[in-house]
């Protein structure tokens, strides 16, 4: 599926603003496995989305779980914990 | 009326509030909150804050969280500008207004509003300090801020991950 990929704040700086991507999810398309995919595309990536690392995620810029499933022509962010305010 | 309004430049306080109410005389009370940026942390000097934002998903989270305060709290009408881009100490980030006909559900919708938008509004700030520039680290307290009205809220990272500090 094509999608959409956005990074933000320290995210940004280590892989840059994003771009598209045309992932082939080997099991269900959920935010999850697609963060796990994206670990295994580079070293950079695998350090900034690493496991344990906070990381948010929002689909079609709104907040949401990893176990969101994908569609295709979605936009997907990753960022860290917010601190607007 | 436009409720959310994304921006680099400072705004008047007395001129949004006055722009918010205009003429009507239904509004017993007008809440407002106004966060400014602090010259100093516990451990640096702070000479500046950049903050970055998602554009879009800001506006549309903030939007959502007007809407959930209108269905809690008596809001006639509410008003909430945040700042991006590179502020000094002492500038103001953010405005958050709220009119109702009493002062304790304006009150109540302004401090629910912040609460909200600190957790989960796309928004990310990077100190600059003599040290060089960090970005700041959430803060699992306003988590529990939030927890307080009743949500839910994990912003901060847990105990025990790699971004805990």
């Amino acid at each position: 599926m094509k999608l959409t990929l956005k990074y933000f704040a320290s995210l940004r700086e280590a892989l840059g603003s994003g771009g598209s991507v045309d992932w082939t999810p080997s099991g269900e398309p959920t935010a999850a496995a697609l963060r796990a995919w994206l670990c295994s595309q580079s070293d950079a990536q695998a350090q900034a989305l690493a496991p344990g690392r906070a990381v948010r995620v929002a689909v079609d810029q709104t907040l949401a779980a990893e176990s969101t499933l994908l569609h295709d022509g979605a936009e997907v962010a990753f960022f860290p914990p917010v601190t607007g305010g | 009326m436009i409720r959310v309004r994304i921006q680099e430049a400072g705004f008047d306080v007395g001129a949004e509030l006055a722009a918010l109410q205009g003429e009507r005389t239904d509004v017993g009370a007008v809440a407002s909150f106004v966060g400014c940026v602090r010259g100093h942390t516990r451990d640096d000097d702070v000479s500046a804050l950049t903050l970055e934002h998602y554009p879009g998903m800001t506006e549309r989270a903030i939007e959502a969280m007007i809407v959930a305060a209108e269905a809690r709290f008596d809001v006639l009408g509410a008003l909430v500008i945040h700042r991006v881009g590179r502020l000094l100490p002492g500038e103001r980030i953010v405005l958050v207004a709220v009119m109702s006909s009493h002062r304790r559900d304006a009150f109540q919708a302004c401090e629910f509003l912040m609460d909200y938008l600190k957790t989960h509004a796309p928004f990310w700030k990077k100190e600059t300090t003599p040290q060089g520039e960090r970005w700041v680290d959430a803060r699992v307290a306003d988590d529990a801020a939030l927890a307080r009205w009743g949500l839910a809220s994990s912003n901060a990272p847990a105990a025990g991950t790699l971004d805990d500090k």
